[in-house]
Parts: structure tokens; sequence; C-alpha cells
């Protein structure tokens, strides 16, 4: 270890974070998850714009509270649907979850 | 039949202009003729760097809304045979460019006026503008900086390419994408300060056709409104060549991609110089 540092020392290398690794590690995490999404398909906000206009006539609701998700889950691809109801002192959601399509493998 | 490049990237300021400009210089003194177009409607800068910004009468959207004739539009390079540029017009309207408005003069550029290659200079972002110049290509210059959130734009625009462009599409051969690492710093990678170009490669997955290092020449360029490939001494323009080169099917060692070795008294000199 000392001949190590000594010789980091005399071959000018700094000792210090490799900050590169750490940007490298970060991308690969983040375009992993973003890349999943990209496939999501276009229709998916308009769906929940309706879905909402729906809910919203029987219920009030919070446009903003809805949340639409697509996800895999093994060998399905399952559409989530959370929409909070304010109203309810307990605070408790209607979640729909369905299945929607088996992923052909 | 001519070929449809977009220079893209996503992300602002990485260089898109500089290499499209760059880009179409180096092609047309190969001997191709070239134009580059300038998608960046409402910005216009693409005239800037080719140094023709005063010979600006009519523009690509006055082309489309059949206003100017496209021949009238084509600024004729001063300085290289067989180069010209499409200014991009100043209007704030966004839709001004429409699918059939491009897809029309991409066509004309093709069949009528015989160009061999067509460069389309993309905004940055993903609206509407980087959407135009992309959905038609045919092969895509992707612009990366070492920097993280370039890389993560450079991405997004990539699955773009895949799954919304014309090729995708009309399920045709996908674009064939290329990528051009801008503003690299050898130095910095050697002290693992800055991703290098395998780490790059390996995160977008795409091949390399060129590392621009980074040089104080791109700004001395775009002051002058000379397209820095044609400053012959800088480095900048040496890497631009090999990539033009590469492009165009020639194999060319990666240069300025390793920091120059200094041997070790050298360094120690340099050291107990500090």
């Amino acid at each position: 270890m000392i001949v190590m540092s000594l010789l980091d020392y005399l071959l000018g290398r700094r000792k210090q974070e490799n900050t590169a690794e750490l940007a490298k590690e970060r991308l690969q995490i983040i375009l992993a998850h973003e890349r999943t999404n990209r496939n999501a398909p276009d229709y998916l906000p308009e769906l929940q714009r309706e879905l909402l206009q729906v809910v919203a006539k029987y219920i009030p609701i919070d446009l903003n509270d809805i949340q639409v998700k697509l996800e895999r889950q093994g060998n399905y691809e399952v559409l989530e649907l959370n929409i909070p109801l304010p109203e309810d002192p307990r605070g408790t959601t209607i979640r729909a979850v369905t299945p929607t399509r088996h992923i052909a493998r | 039949m001519g070929k449809i490049i977009v220079v893209t990237s996503g992300k602002g300021g990485v260089g898109k202009t500089t290499t499209s400009a760059s880009f179409a210089v180096g092609l047309a003194s190969r001997g191709h003729k070239t134009v580059v177009i300038d998608f960046d409607i409402g910005l216009r800068n693409l005239d800037l760097i080719m140094g023709c910004e005063r010979r600006v009468i009519y523009d690509f959207v006055n082309v489309i809304h059949g206003e100017a004739k496209l021949s009238q539009a084509l600024i004729r390079d001063k300085r290289i045979e067989r180069l010209y540029t499409l200014p991009a017009s100043q209007t704030r309207d966004k839709d001004a460019l429409t699918l059939d408005g491009v897809s029309q003069v991409l066509r004309d550029l093709q069949q009528d006026l015989g160009f061999e290659y067509i460069i389309c200079d993309s905004p940055a972002g993903i609206e509407r503008g980087a959407f135009m110049a992309l959905y038609f290509s045919d092969e895509a210059i992707v612009v990366t900086n070492p920097e993280i959130s370039s890389v993560r734009d450079s991405d997004r625009i990539l699955g773009i390419l895949t799954a919304r462009s014309r090729r995708a599409v009309e399920e045709l051969d996908p674009i064939m994408p290329h990528l051009l690492i801008t503003r690299y710093n050898a130095d910095r990678v050697m002290q693992g300060e800055m991703m290098s170009m395998e780490d790059i490669k390996s995160i977008l997955g795409i091949p390399v056709i060129g590392v621009i290092p980074e040089s104080e020449s791109v700004l001395n360029a775009s002051n002058t409104g000379t397209p820095v490939i044609l400053d012959e001494k800088s480095t900048a323009a040496t890497a631009y060549a090999d990539m033009v080169d590469r492009f165009l099917g020639d194999s060319r060692p990666m240069r300025f991609v390793n920091f120059e070795k200094r041997g070790l008294l050298k360094r120690l000199f340099a050291r107990s110089a500090s």
C-alpha cells in the first residue's frame, strides 16, 4: 500500500473520488427505469383524462391526484389506476388493478 | 436518392449546429453536393455559424408556404463548391413546419436539385421542431457531451428515433444512429472526472463516429462565421475531418481519446516545478 501511494505521488496522480464512475452508475439506473416507461402507449394520458371525467361526474375529486401507471409484473402488463377520495375521512382510495395483456415471450 | 441525416441531441448547447456546419462542409469538400437545413424555427443560428447571415432573403418557412422558390432560399457557400444552406425563419409560429411541407422540400432537394446529402440541424428539446428534423431521416448523428444530463437526453432522442420516426412508423429499416461525443477532455477522463468514450458508448449502445476534443478554436470559429473544420490546425477540425471520413466509410483511428502520455522523468519534473 505504501509503495502504491508513493508511486501515485511520484506519478503525480491525485487521490480523489472517481466522479465519472458515479455518473455512469447513476445513468445506468435512471435509464433502465426510463427505458421501461418509454414504450408506454401514447393513449395513456388521453385514457387518464377520460377516466377522470367519468369519475368526476359522480365523485368530487382533485383532478391532479389521479395516477395511471402501466407496470410490468412477470408476464403481465398491469394497468393501475389510483384515485384518492378527498371527501373520505379515512383517506382510502379507489384502486383498480387490472392485468391488461399477456406479454408474448 | 440523397441521404437525409439529422444532427440531434435533445439537450441544448452540446454542439449540434457546430457539428452540422462542419459535417456539411466536410461532405461538400469531399465532392458531394450537400445542403444543411436549420430546423430551429424562431431561433435561426446556423446562418451565423456558416457565416452567411447577411445573405438570408428567403427561408425554409417561406418555401413551405409557397412564398419563395426553393432555389431562391438556398444560400450557396462562397468557400466550398456544392454546399448550400437553407436558413430557418424567425417567425414565432411554432406550427410553421408541417410534415407535408417538410416532406415536399426534402423530396425536391433530393429529386429536382440532386442533393446527395441533406443535413438537418435539429433544435434542442423533443418538441415539434426536433421531431420534424428527425422524422424523415435515414441516419442520425447523436451529439453528446460527456455529461450526465446530455447522455440522458441523447437516450430519450434515441427512443424517439426508434419509435416515432418515419422509418419506424412505416416499418422500414431503422434509422442508423451514430454517436458523436463533443467537448471531450482526455485529461479529465484520465483523472476519473469525466465519463470516457467507452462509458458513454456502452450506456447508449450505439457506435461512435467521432470524438471531438474540447477546443478553443470552436468559439473562435463561430465568432468569425467559419465552420471549425476549416480551421485546419485545430484539433477539433482534425476530429471533424476524421468523423466525415468515417461517415463516408473510411476507417480512421480514434484520436484525442487518450491522454498524452508523459514520461516518468517529465512527470517528476513537472511536479517539482509546480
